[in-house]
């Protein structure tokens, strides 16, 4: 009869807990594992580029050259004064990753920035007014596309001569095409739905409906882009300067220490395997998230 | 069809003209070609009777207009540093990069495809998650550290590879394998992507539902349809290489159009990087054409757009 009894009881739809749309995400986000791998990795990384000047062993500019070319710790004559082992110059190599990852940290999102602002804009611009304007648009990014970046890149700097400043916009102001492609193709996709057309017959500005509508709503797409093209420009910064026309000795960044290191390659290779692999991590990282990013707030688009 | 081949053709050309104004206003801007001629040690007198022999002092686009109308009669100029006619070092120099991108690509879809297909026939299984880790991996690795591990292992420890020039077909290999290791995820992504789709629909259900050989499913029906926007993807990827042949050919020394446009920008030869520039552009918009005419070839949809 209790059972009969508790059959009967009818369940009140407020009595079903769901979870919110928010917990749903944090859990998806916490058992996707290449975002939880790529993620924790990355804020290491993070945290050590941040906390380098107080915990770097070493100054990464102090040569000392009686104590060159020192090899690292696993190797018989390293020594755990230099656990990374010296360069050239006699510096510290642990000290040098660490601040190297920092610059690389610094280009990658300083130039993440300022390209994704530019083509965001475009993309957003091109997405919403469609006919004439996106096809100028479309043409502009096509012709972008059709000039390999880091030929133009490598071009411009050698022109104006190369530094950090030099190299950040010069990059900044090249690789805004796949911002302007995904927020074109998201915008065009939430264009024609009922709420943008609800804030036009609503007398919304153009302006307030691309910043508070359409903006909002493709901000998941914008965030995955954004994550990708960080790592885009930290490999294309690495490029330039293990080309030696990128970031300037004595700076420590990771492609001008592999260049650095190069010539003595084939007997101290942790010279070019050390700032290589960390380059690898990094880069591994940022993607993991990315794709991990783009798994959770999109899982439709998963592949 | 036709009319499509047309409109996609003389949105080609226009994008050529569009490319070529913005690399030679950029070159302009950037530098001072009369002081690069001159040299280091030169007066400002001497950079003064450059700028006026060569014409650099007339405004810009007058420059450009000068510079298309002998373009378009073939004459890009004369190298400065080389002292020879530029259109004649790029077509010597031409072959090396053009094999080296053809081999590149033809390395990235003989691993890509296959490893797509299976990763598709599978999905979500140990096959699919190893081929996936390899992508993403793959897209990990910044190209000159790859070629220099490439270098280390098979040119220097096993010895088994040639580490620079071009003279067997030996040579190629390991800038072949840096350069379309690259482009491998890429393809294999979308290849898995494709068949994923493709394997799950109705008349490849019918097909084996009649019960045809899954080998012939998989490759007369299941693979050509997949296949489609791999060839317009691996256009692209081809263009990107052209791009990424400049550090390739530098590091094994071979004597292609990447390392004739990195020399000529030590030199600042700025006749030689205007045209190279707009060589590789234009390699890359002839190959976005034959792409899209032949992705509109292989499937009709694509036409009606």
């Amino acid at each position: 009869m209790a059972v009969s009894r508790s059959f009967n009881r009818s369940l009140d739809a407020s009595e079903i807990l769901e979870p919110s749309p928010a917990a749903l995400m944090r859990r998806r986000a916490f058992s996707h594992y290449g975002f939880i791998i790529g993620g924790g990795f990355l804020a290491f990384i993070v945290v050590i580029a941040l906390a380098a000047p107080l915990i770097a062993p070493h100054d990464p500019y102090d040569q000392n050259l009686a104590q060159r070319l020192i090899p690292p710790i696993w190797q018989e004559k390293g020594s755990w004064e230099y656990p990374l082992g010296t360069d050239g110059y006699g510096r510290g190599y642990l000290s040098r990753t660490m601040y190297g990852a920092q610059v690389s940290l610094l280009i990658g999102l300083t130039v993440m920035l300022i390209s994704g602002v530019i083509g965001t804009a475009m993309g957003i611009v091109a997405g919403y007014f469609g006919g004439r304007v996106d096809m100028i648009i479309t043409f502009i990014i096509t012709t972008r596309l059709a000039m390999p970046a880091i030929l133009v890149a490598l071009a411009v700097v050698a022109l104006i001569g190369s530094s950090m400043t030099v190299v950040i916009w010069v990059l900044g102001l090249l690789i805004w095409d796949r911002f302007a492609v995904v927020m074109r193709s998201a915008t065009q996709q939430i264009r024609n739905l009922d709420y943008i057309a609800a804030a036009e017959a609503a007398g919304c500005s153009t302006r307030r409906i691309l910043l508070t509508e359409i903006l909002p709503n493709v901000f998941n797409a914008l965030i995955v882009v954004a994550t990708l093209e960080v790592a885009h420009a930290v490999l294309l910064e690495a490029a330039l300067s293990f080309l030696g026309l990128g970031v300037q000795p004595p700076t420590p960044s990771w492609g001008l220490m592999i260049s650095e290191g190069k010539g003595h390659m084939f007997f101290k290779p942790w010279l070019i395997a050390i700032p290589g692999v960390s380059l690898f991590v990094m880069i591994l990282c940022i993607n993991l998230m990315g794709d991990g990013i783009r798994d959770v707030t999109a899982p439709e688009n998963r592949n | 069809m036709l009319l499509y081949t047309v409109k996609r053709f003389g949105m080609a050309l226009l994008v050529m003209l569009a490319v070529s104004v913005v690399t030679f206003t950029l070159m302009r801007l950037s530098g001072d070609p009369a002081a690069a001629m001159a040299g280091e040690s030169a007066t400002a007198e001497d950079i003064e009777y450059v700028r006026k022999h060569y014409g650099f002092d007339r405004p810009i686009p007058v420059q450009f207009w000068d510079w298309a109308a002998k373009a378009l009669r073939g004459d890009f100029g004369m190298s400065i540093y080389l002292k020879q006619p530029v259109a004649q070092i790029i077509i010597d120099k031409a072959p090396v990069t053009m094999k080296l991108g053809g081999i590149a690509l033809t390395f990235a879809l003989v691993l890509s495809i296959p490893l797509g297909v299976l990763a598709a026939m599978r999905p979500n299984t140990l096959t699919d998650r190893s081929a996936l880790t390899i992508a993403v991996i793959g897209q990990a690795f910044p190209s000159f550290f790859f070629a220099l591990i490439l270098i280390y292992i098979f040119g220097v420890a096993l010895r088994w590879l040639p580490i620079t020039g071009t003279d067997t077909w030996l040579h190629y290999v390991m800038p072949a394998v840096t350069l379309g290791y690259y482009a491998t995820p890429a393809i294999m992504r979308l290849t898995r992507a494709g068949m994923i789709e493709v394997l799950g629909s109705d008349y490849i259900r019918t097909a084996r539902a009649k019960g045809m050989l899954p080998g012939i499913v998989l490759f007369k029906h299941a693979l050509r349809n997949a296949i489609i926007p791999v060839v317009s993807l691996s256009a692209v990827q081809l263009g990107f290489m052209l791009g990424g042949s400049i550090v390739i050919e530098t590091i094994f020394s071979m004597h292609g159009i990447g390392r004739l446009a990195w020399q000529s920008i030590q030199r600042s030869d700025f006749e030689m990087m205007q045209a190279i520039v707009l060589t590789i552009a234009c390699f890359y918009i002839v190959l976005t054409f034959l792409a899209d005419v032949l992705n509109a070839f292989l499937d009709p949809r694509i036409r009606v757009h």
